[in-house]
């Protein structure tokens, strides 16, 4: 069901249609660290992006800092200056429960006002909890709340299916 | 003053007091997450919304403005309230004792207190007497320490020299009154350099200061051999009472960093300073705006690492 390749072709798909919907112009390509930086550097290979690769990394950003603390080796984000006006694909693995686009969103919105957002991410799964949702998706899957989704890599990228129970 | 008042049951920091008592990876950890914060100067809005809806109070019982400044900067940068208190607006001019200071204070909910205080050991009698929830800050403590300042030049030295094991350290200057030097010389042990030595007359040192983990020399010329990093300390005119020195000049002419005598350190030595620095004193202005002076990015670092130190004592703090 979750067989990498073929994923990614069709995020590929994705893209390149809502490029053309949306009329993406010469839009920045943001990943997610960690699995989305792997999967936004082969979109943005394959849609040769002028742009250099945007990394985010939102650990400033996220809603539990309270609950787990800040770690150390937070690795700076490095986005270009001028976000201001710009159109932006963002790119995660794995969209659950939509905290994660949430501190995306709020740590891009600090570098300056995008013209439009797209995101796009390998796998959508259920469990939103907040309104956001993807534009873009290499497939839609349903799993269990106790079941996770963790992608290996970066150099030969892989998909697995976690059991909260027995991990703890 | 050893204590592990500093560190929660899960060996995770509460309070930053001293740097004794801690431990290199802490040490370290502290380095890192002030690397992540770096990043934030790039941004449009330089904050990120870790402490939000936290409430920090400056505590200032001495006069100072960088290490406020940046402190205030740091604060507010990670989204938190902050309020700067000066002894001279305050009520304990009228009488009020420190703790009830404190627990004034703590009735308006504070989270977070930054102390800088003449007295040594007044940061450490905060953390003892508040409120279980309630971290507090050193920003100095009469001659006892000023952790901050020496973390932030931990940060500036491995941001240039990288390696800590190979280095030599000079501290050069007024040893004896310096909280600065203590914590530099606690810091640069636990981190592992090759060698801290200070550089100073007999009269400003401190009895038994080999006993601190340092070698010493009496000579500026000679104990600048072979050293990469180059700490000089400010002349604390205010805190000499006796005569110490024959005069100023007397003390440029033989301690002063000028651009000669900086030659006898290698070649690409870094000149640091705390601040703030008495030109024609101990350090010669040429020297002090030279290219081998890192002084300002000092000053920058300090937002970075006083971000880092304040998040990290503000997360969770487990069973307590």
């Amino acid at each position: 069901m979750l067989e990498i390749d073929v994923l990614l072709d069709k995020l590929e798909a994705e893209l390149r249609r809502v490029i053309i919907e949306r009329r993406l112009d010469n839009p920045l390509m943001i990943g997610i660290r960690t699995g989305g930086v792997w999967i936004a550097e082969i979109m943005h290979q394959r849609l040769k992006i002028n742009d250099p690769l945007g990394l985010l990394d939102i650990s400033f950003y996220r809603d539990d800092f309270s609950q787990i603390g800040v770690h150390p080796n937070v690795k700076p984000s490095q986005l270009p200056r001028q976000m201001e006006g710009r159109d932006i694909i963002l790119i995660d693995d794995v969209f659950y429960t939509g905290r994660t686009i949430r501190a995306a969103l709020n740590e891009i919105f600090d570098y300056g006002r995008p013209d439009q957002v797209v995101l796009a991410v390998l796998i959508e799964r259920n469990g939103r909890q907040i309104p956001l949702s993807p534009d873009c998706v290499g497939t839609r899957t349903t799993l269990n709340a106790h079941q996770r989704i963790k992608l290996t890599g970066p150099d030969s990228l892989a998909i697995h299916l976690q059991n909260m129970d027995a991990v703890a | 003053m050893s204590d592990n008042l500093q560190l929660n049951p899960e060996g995770k920091l509460k309070h930053f007091l001293t740097i004794e008592g801690l431990n290199k990876s802490l040490l370290q950890e502290i380095l890192d997450t002030a690397e992540s914060f770096i990043g934030i100067n790039d941004q449009q809005i330089k904050k990120v919304p870790l402490l939000r809806g936290k409430t920090i109070v400056n505590l200032f019982f001495e006069n100072s403005t960088r290490t406020r400044t940046t402190f205030e900067l740091a604060a507010k940068r990670l989204s938190a309230d902050v309020l700067s208190m000066s002894i001279s607006t305050s009520s304990t001019s009228k009488g009020e004792s420190l703790l009830d200071t404190i627990r004034n204070l703590e009735a308006m909910f504070v989270d977070m207190f930054v102390v800088r205080h003449a007295i040594s050991g007044a940061a450490h009698f905060i953390a003892q007497h508040t409120a279980p929830h309630i971290s507090v800050i050193n920003a100095g403590d009469g001659q006892h320490a000023h952790p901050t300042q020496a973390m932030l030049d931990m940060f500036t030295i491995r941001q240039i020299k990288k390696d800590f094991s190979r280095l030599r350290v000079a501290i050069i200057g007024d040893i004896l009154h310096s909280r600065v030097a203590r914590s530099e010389i606690q810091a640069l042990n636990m981190l592992g350099v090759a060698e801290v030595r200070v550089i100073a007359p007999k009269t400003l040192l401190p009895a038994h200061v080999e006993s601190l983990g340092v070698t010493v020399s009496h000579n500026l010329t000679e104990g600048l051999a072979d050293i990469d990093v180059i700490i000089m300390l400010r002349l604390q005119k205010e805190r000499m009472s006796s005569a110490l020195l024959p005069s100023e000049s007397e003390y440029f002419k033989c301690f002063g960093l000028t651009e000669d005598t900086l030659k006898n350190a290698k070649p690409d030595a870094i000149v640091m300073h705390p601040g703030p620095i008495n030109r024609g004193v101990e350090i010669d202005s040429k020297v002090a705006d030279g290219p081998q002076s890192v002084i300002l990015k000092q000053v920058s670092n300090g937002i970075a690492i006083r971000m880092a130190i304040m998040a990290m004592a503000m997360q969770k703090q487990g069973s307590l």
